[in-house]
């Protein structure tokens, strides 16, 4: 442990147990950080796919996909550039019930999640199921803005936030890892915050 | 579809392990924002455009960390510089301006970021906001070291000019400075929001080159906008958002 000289941490008094290694809360700011233009994009001709490795590729339009059941997430974010955001509140769709039309092939083992932009992101499969990810349209009780990834995001919030790819247009299963666009520039390849998984070689 | 970024040829910077640094010099660019001279004590090799995780330890284990991204050009040198806006309040941001002082030393960990890099051949255009100045600067020096100027192309925008960052190296040739809230006396150009005006000389005869883009959030969507509207294709705009750091 290396002591930084006269630096006591005048912050953490208020450090928050659910903040993970790193992190610090953001309060009521909620940084944007995407590596390219946000994309204003339509309602009207938007879609979303569950492809690859599945029984029955299946494809929503928005209105079929805002007719799905929806469900809420009440809890914490973490972005790996060291914010975090404490009790967020998002609503949409599991994605438990999207892979439940799809039918996933045994095979399938990773989960890339595409975005309008051609933004990709790579997730083992288990890391999307069993009630630990959503494609969300709100959040705080706001209709999703474009900057935040809006009209619809992913949403892994048990991961670094990079994995809740914006502007998301399908999930695409495979039997491989396949490294997406951050992975692919350094970042890790799960990105767990609790195990401080940012950067590929990390734990 | 393709991903952005998908054949960006960058091989340098991989974030290593923690190290210890010495702060070897420092001064302020404006009156809320440090520079920090740091001595790696052996040859750091990065890209400008990259950043570095910076890191303090209290006696009892606790500890805060932030990105900074590094002013300095690429020089073959064991020193970087990073320069840290002041946000009140701000634990780490605050520590790093009002009471480091020269001789201290600091744990660093990068270089980290091999999106919004130069690679130092490719003539790009900058367009920075406030703080988003830091990493084109990197690469307007780098491009400045090479004997190579013409390759950089950079629009700053500053609220008024006690805010400027690196104000004895900018604007220049190459550089220019758009004020938003108060211009200095004699400027040809009224104070006011970046517009496609602005933008445009930036494009003459180089519609090919990759655009760095580097601010707050709603400068960066503001940029973008314009960028759009001037038909630049979305591929070649590479956005950093610099959310508040503290």
């Amino acid at each position: 442990m290396h002591v930084t000289r006269g630096f006591t941490g005048h912050g953490r008094a208020a450090r928050d147990p659910r903040l993970p290694p790193g992190q610090y809360d953001a309060h009521d700011d909620w940084p944007v950080l995407n590596a390219e233009p946000t994309p204003r994009l339509r309602t009207d001709r938007w879609t979303f796919t569950v492809e690859g490795l599945v029984e029955n590729e299946t494809t929503w339009t928005w209105d079929e996909f805002r007719a799905l059941p929806a469900s809420r997430y009440d809890g914490d974010i973490h972005c790996v550039t060291s914010w975090s955001k404490l009790g967020m509140t998002f609503t949409g769709v599991s994605v438990d019930l999207l892979l439940e039309a799809a039918v996933p092939d045994p095979a399938a083992a990773f989960v890339t999640a595409v975005s309008r932009t051609g933004y990709t992101t790579n997730l083992p499969l288990a890391d999307v199921r069993y009630g630990k990810a959503w494609v969300v349209w709100e959040a705080q009780g706001r209709e999703l803005t474009p900057q935040h990834g809006g009209p619809a995001r992913l949403l892994v919030p048990h991961l670094y936030f990079w994995k809740s790819a914006k502007w998301v247009s399908g999930l695409r299963l495979t039997a491989e890892d396949e490294q997406g666009f951050w992975e692919r520039n350094g970042y890790h390849d799960r990105g767990d915050p609790w195990r401080e998984q940012r950067y590929q070689g990390d734990d | 579809m393709s991903a952005p970024g998908a054949s960006v040829p960058v091989t340098v910077g991989r974030p290593g392990r923690w190290r210890v640094v010495t702060v070897a010099g420092a001064r302020w660019e404006t009156p809320r924002a440090r520079t920090l001279r740091l001595d790696l004590g052996e040859e750091f090799a990065f890209l400008a455009g990259q950043h570095l995780l910076l890191r303090l330890t209290a006696p009892d284990g606790y500890t805060a960390q932030r990105s900074y991204s590094i002013a300095s050009a690429p020089a073959g040198s064991a020193f970087v510089e990073l320069t840290v806006e002041r946000l009140p309040g701000g634990e780490v941001s605050e520590f790093l301006c009002d009471e480091v002082v020269v001789g201290d030393t600091l744990e660093v960990r990068g270089p980290i970021g091999r999106w919004f890099v130069w690679d130092a051949e490719e003539p790009f255009v900058g367009v920075a906001g406030g703080s988003g100045t830091v990493p084109l600067m990197a690469m307007l020096r780098q491009a400045r070291a090479a004997g190579r100027p013409e390759l950089a192309r950079l629009l700053v925008s500053a609220r008024r000019p006690e805010d400027l960052y690196y104000a004895d190296e900018l604007p220049g040739p190459e550089s220019t400075v758009v004020w938003t809230r108060e211009a200095p006396p004699g400027s040809a150009r009224a104070p006011g929001r970046l517009r496609a005006a602005d933008l445009a000389p930036l494009f003459d005869g180089g519609q090919e080159r990759t655009v760095f883009v580097c601010g707050s959030p709603s400068f960066c969507d503001a940029v973008t906008d314009v960028l759009a509207e001037l038909g630049v294709p979305a591929s070649r705009v590479r956005v950093e958002r610099f959310g508040p750091s503290r």
